[in-house]
């Protein structure tokens, strides 16, 4: 494993290119482009106001940077550095923005939802969407409800009209309405597309546990409630082969359904206590570092001095049954942190990581094709954000502090970030090859290149 | 016998248990007084017999108390004490006899007394047993009301609680029922009051957005430097009624594929199903007794239509599966025969475990029901034996199939084909190697001799010429000698002579036969004619060499 250097950041926005070869990054309000493999910086693009949101179009050709308290959007040319193109909504205020799938145009959401316009960067047509809907969700990046489906064809829009949801279908070439029917939820919460783009699961907000899955067409196929009046659904994540679809529901289970009959097949339990001998947990401690007295040399190195009081950890195999830290939930607030709160499949399908906001420091690996828990990690902090390789079952973790964690069937690692001073690793990014990662704290960004055959 | 009474009762009063006897003989009163007097009597006799006895009679009334004694006598039955004749004269046989009868009587009635006396005491001790028993059986009685009543009175407490915690449980299902209502109520109040918001809510964002549009802000542009060409490189099309048609034709392209994708699968995993189930059919056709139809044919015979019945089906539905039908009486006709055979299986497996069961108990009847072991021993060996075979068959097949396969031209198949022979080939190439060895070195020995009886010839020559010369020299002597000798004397070794002279010429016709012969002798020529009599050049060289060897 190899760490570049510490390059400066702002609101961890550092996004690497669909095609992979480059990286860009934002310092207040430059948008910094580099060569991902030698982090060269290749364009350098100033904006008008501090950049608050990023986003590569879909051919690598193009980078839009959002200022939202502006109500501006700039983009910038790969090819042609001198191209530039500015988007002022001016009082209609700005809250989200996002690319279309063909990359050739922009979708704007004005303050308080009150429309989507529609920018088109080929002709001079502007398209405006009304009643959108507000989805607010920690997992979901955009605040709107837009989802378009993997192959950029189709785009399902949320709306809200007459205190009614609706879910609007487009299809993107042309931004022809396909399909427009109305949704049995209360207050619609989420949607999102399978990855095979033909089911579209829509659930209802967290007082009513209740998913519908709605076909390409407009066709309602099933629709599924666990439970009533407990605080229902927390996060949804479709597997990649769209075969089956998580629920993780603020009872700290998971119900996993299948794509043939839309029923549940097994559920996933996360209990405090893990007494079954089969499964393996990892437990991260920290060992102190040996201090060879002979080799000190005065005054100690910078490196030296922050490896010698960074405490190393490693992780131990701990013996069943093994019980794991609770946090206790402040009864009376609104959005408790109990619950399945993040939810992911691995690439090929093999493994769902889940993590339990009851238990906060516990990441849980549970073996798909078994259907039953494989593997526990537990961490010393609380676990900020983890992301699977897009290419192979390899989990990259991320708890606060400054240390990432790599996970494998084969095994586990905890690697210390080897930065001079502070570098809180808040966030993380992978290439889509699967080389390497961008690891993001607060002020800073440094690059991990995995080696291509894993060691541990 | 009332006065006799008055005078003496006092007495007999005063003297107690003593006189009661006397009394009891003189009085002849009511039979309780005198039982009581009776019962006492045995003690008495023992103590005073004197003045016990004078009591009745004295010396002055003996007559009377005689007379008396008749009277009361008679009056029980006995004869009297008078004769018969007499009555003064006491009879004194029939006064023995009274007292006989007398004693008798009152060893009788003794005896009564002492039974009376002992049933009494039975009776008595069965008055005490009962008593007891009657007191015990109280008691329990007692106790067992008590009991009945703490029980009762327990089970009234149970019956009480009971009632408490059903009561508690509708108050708890009531509280759950008037919470959910509650709770129903409140969601619907706020989603009310949500609506309501709600409501006022898109009428400010309606008019906010009114006035966002009507203050027509020249802000509200994009200004771009020029456009960018579109990504397929094409330009942009109008949006009519075709393009929507073709969007929803693409749509549900799209979805049709996806499904019929979906089919493919399941198809190909129904296929794979059946497939198993099949063969799982065909392997529990096997298992099912066929084999085993000598002893057990009569049970069988049920079964032996239903098994062809089965084979029919299995033959039905192998030639259906062929035509991939997924109908439902397919489907139906597949799982009825699996589970028919499912069940036949397990009536033979049960059927077997009795007969196992019985043969560990030691009813081993049938001759045919073998031990376990040896079955399983036996069945080893059957497919050990099974798997050589097929082991064999398939090397065997590969080699065939080798050879069927691999010739490609007539050059490489003759070659090919002669292959076989190659090592019969390769070894008469060997033994060829062999003989022409041997023939060369036959030859070289030929050679050898011949050169050795050339040699020999030349020698031979040699030798003659010698011989003839010294003949000759021996001649001329000997003639010179002769001549002055006589010639007689010289006849005999002139006919030794003549004999030496014929055998001079004979050595020198041979001598020029044998230069004839080894004239003519070059090498292989003579090699070859020797060769064409082989033994007897051979034998000659040898006798040659024999000859050669002792000259040489």
């Amino acid at each position: 494993m190899n760490f570049s250097e510490v390059f400066k950041l702002s609101g961890l926005l550092c996004r690497v290119s669909p095609d992979g070869k480059y990286l860009a990054s934002c310092v207040q309000y430059r948008l910094i482009v580099r060569d991902v493999n030698n982090l060269q910086i290749l364009q350098l693009y100033s904006c008008l106001d501090q950049i608050q949101y990023i986003e590569w179009s879909s051919d690598s050709l193009f980078i839009l940077c959002a200022m939202y308290k502006r109500g501006i959007v700039q983009v910038w040319s790969l090819e042609q550095p001198d191209w530039h193109c500015k988007i002022d909504e001016g009082s209609a205020g700005l809250v989200a923005s996002c690319w279309s799938p063909d990359g050739r145009h922009i979708l704007n959401t004005t303050e308080f939802h009150l429309r989507i316009t529609v920018w088109s960067l080929c002709t001079k047509s502007v398209s405006y969407i009304k009643y959108p809907k507000a989805c607010q969700h920690d997992f979901l990046i955009s605040l709107t409800g837009i989802a378009f489906t993997k192959d950029g064809r189709y785009m399902a829009l949320a709306e809200r009209r007459d205190c009614k949801d609706f879910i609007s279908l487009f299809v993107c070439s042309d931004w022809q309405l396909l399909r427009h029917f109305d949704t049995e939820t209360q207050d619609l919460a989420g949607i999102e597309w399978a990855p095979n783009g033909c089911v579209l699961a829509v659930w209802d907000t967290c007082l009513e546990y209740k998913i519908l899955l709605y076909s390409l067409d407009g066709r309602l196929l099933s629709t599924y409630s666990a439970y009533e009046w407990s605080l229902g659904i927390k996060s949804v994540a479709w597997s990649p082969s769209s075969q089956f679809l998580a629920i993780g529901s603020y009872d700290e289970k998971v119900r996993i359904l299948n794509h043939v009959t839309w029923k549940k097949i097994t559920e996933f339990e996360h209990p405090a206590t893990i007494a079954n001998p089969k499964i393996i947990v990892y437990k991260e401690v920290e060992k102190c570092p040996r201090v060879e007295t002979e080799i000190l040399a005065f005054p100690p190195a910078r490196v030296e001095a922050s490896s010698l009081f960074s405490t190393q950890s490693k992780y131990d195999i701990s013996q069943i049954p093994v019980s794991l830290q609770c946090v206790k939930p402040i009864a009376d607030r609104a959005n408790p942190r109990i619950g399945i709160g993040m939810l992911s499949f691995s690439p090929d399908n093999c493994f769902l990581a889940t993590k339990n906001d009851n238990i906060p420091n516990a990441i849980w690996i549970w073996d798909v094709q078994k259907l039953k828990l494989f593997v526990v990690l537990e961490q010393l902090y609380a676990v900020q954000l983890f992301q699977w390789d897009p290419c192979q079952p390899r989990l990259a973790i991320c708890t606060g502090n400054s240390k990432v964690y790599l996970w494998s069937p084969a095994g586990c690692v905890s690697v210390q970030v080897p930065v001079e001073g502070d570098f809180q690793v808040l966030s993380l990014c992978w290439h889509s090859n699967g080389d390497c990662m961008a690891l993001l704290s607060k002020d800073n960004f440094c690059m991990c290149y995995l080696e291509k055959e894993e060691g541990k | 016998m009332g006065d006799w009474k008055t005078i003496t009762v006092p007495a007999l009063s005063s003297a107690s248990q003593t006189a009661l006897l006397n009394t009891s003989e003189k009085k002849m009163s009511p039979s309780s007084l005198n039982m009581q007097q009776v019962l006492h009597s045995p003690l008495p006799l023992c103590k005073s017999p004197h003045s016990f006895f004078s009591a009745f009679c004295t010396d002055e009334n003996v007559e009377q108390s005689i007379s008396y004694l008749d009277r009361e006598l008679t009056t029980l039955g006995f004869p009297s004490l008078y004769s018969e004749c007499n009555d003064k004269e006491l009879n004194v046989t029939s006064i023995i006899n009274c007292m006989n009868e007398l004693l008798v009587l009152q060893r009788k009635n003794l005896r009564a007394q002492e039974e009376v006396e002992i049933q009494h005491l039975k009776l008595g001790s069965d008055m005490d047993h009962l008593q007891n028993c009657y007191a015990k059986v109280k008691e329990q009685l007692e106790a067992s009301r008590r009991e009945i009543m703490g029980l009762q009175e327990r089970d009234r407490q149970q019956q009480c609680k009971n009632r408490n915690l059903h009561q508690l449980l509708k108050n708890e299902k009531d509280e759950v029922q008037k919470l959910q209502n509650i709770v129903a109520s409140r969601a619907t109040q706020y989603n009310h009051d949500m609506k309501r918001k709600e409501r006022e809510y898109n009428k400010l964002k309606e008019r906010l957005h009114q006035l966002v549009m009507n203050k027509k802000d020249k802000k509200i542009a994009m200004d771009v430097l020029n456009y960018v060409g579109r990504v397929d490189g094409k330009r942009g099309a109008w949006r009519t009624g075709k393009t929507e048609a073709r969007n929803e034709e693409e749509m549900y392209k799209v979805l049709l594929g996806s499904y019929e994708q979906r089919q493919k699968q399941l198809l190909v995993e129904n296929a794979e199903l059946k497939k198993v189930l099949q063969q799982m059919k065909k392997e529990m056709i096997s298992l099912l007794p066929p084999q085993k139809q000598k002893p057990k044919e009569r049970a069988e015979d049920g079964i032996g239509p239903v098994l062809s019945d089965m084979e029919e089906d299995a033959v039905e539905l192998n030639k259906e599966n062929m035509w991939e039908l997924s109908c439902e009486t397919v489907r139906e006709q597949l799982t009825n025969s699996i589970r028919k055979q499912w069940r036949m299986l397990k009536n033979h497996v049960e059927k077997l475990d009795n007969q196992v069961s019985r043969a560990h108990s030691g009813a081993l009847n049938d001759s045919d029901v073998i031990s376990r072991e040896d079955h399983e021993l036996a069945t080893e060996k059957l497919e050990l034996e099974i798997q050589q075979c097929r082991e064999m068959i398939k090397t065997q097949q590969q080699l065939l199939q080798q050879q069927l396969m691999s010739p490609c031209d007539d050059d490489t198949s003759v070659l090919l084909q002669d292959c076989y022979l190659l090592e019969e080939r390769e070894r008469l190439q060997e033994e060829w190697k062999l003989f022409r060895e041997q023939k060369k070195n036959f030859e070289r020995e030929r050679r050898s001799f011949t050169e050795a009886a050339i040699r020999l010839g030349l020698e031979r020559k040699a030798f003659e010429e010698d011989r003839g010369a010294w003949l000759k020299q021996q001649f001329l002597s000997m003639t010179s000698d002769h001549k002055n000798s006589e010639h007689v004397k010289t006849q005999s070794p002139f006919s030794g002579s003549s004999e030496p002279d014929n055998q001079l010429t004979n050595f020198r016709s041979r001598q020029k036969k044998l230069h004839c012969l080894s004239s003519i002798a070059t090498s292989e020529d003579l090699c070859q004619t020797i060769q064409h009599i082989p033994h007897n050049s051979n034998s000659s060289a040898v006798l040659s060499t024999e000859k050669s060897k002792p000259k040489q």
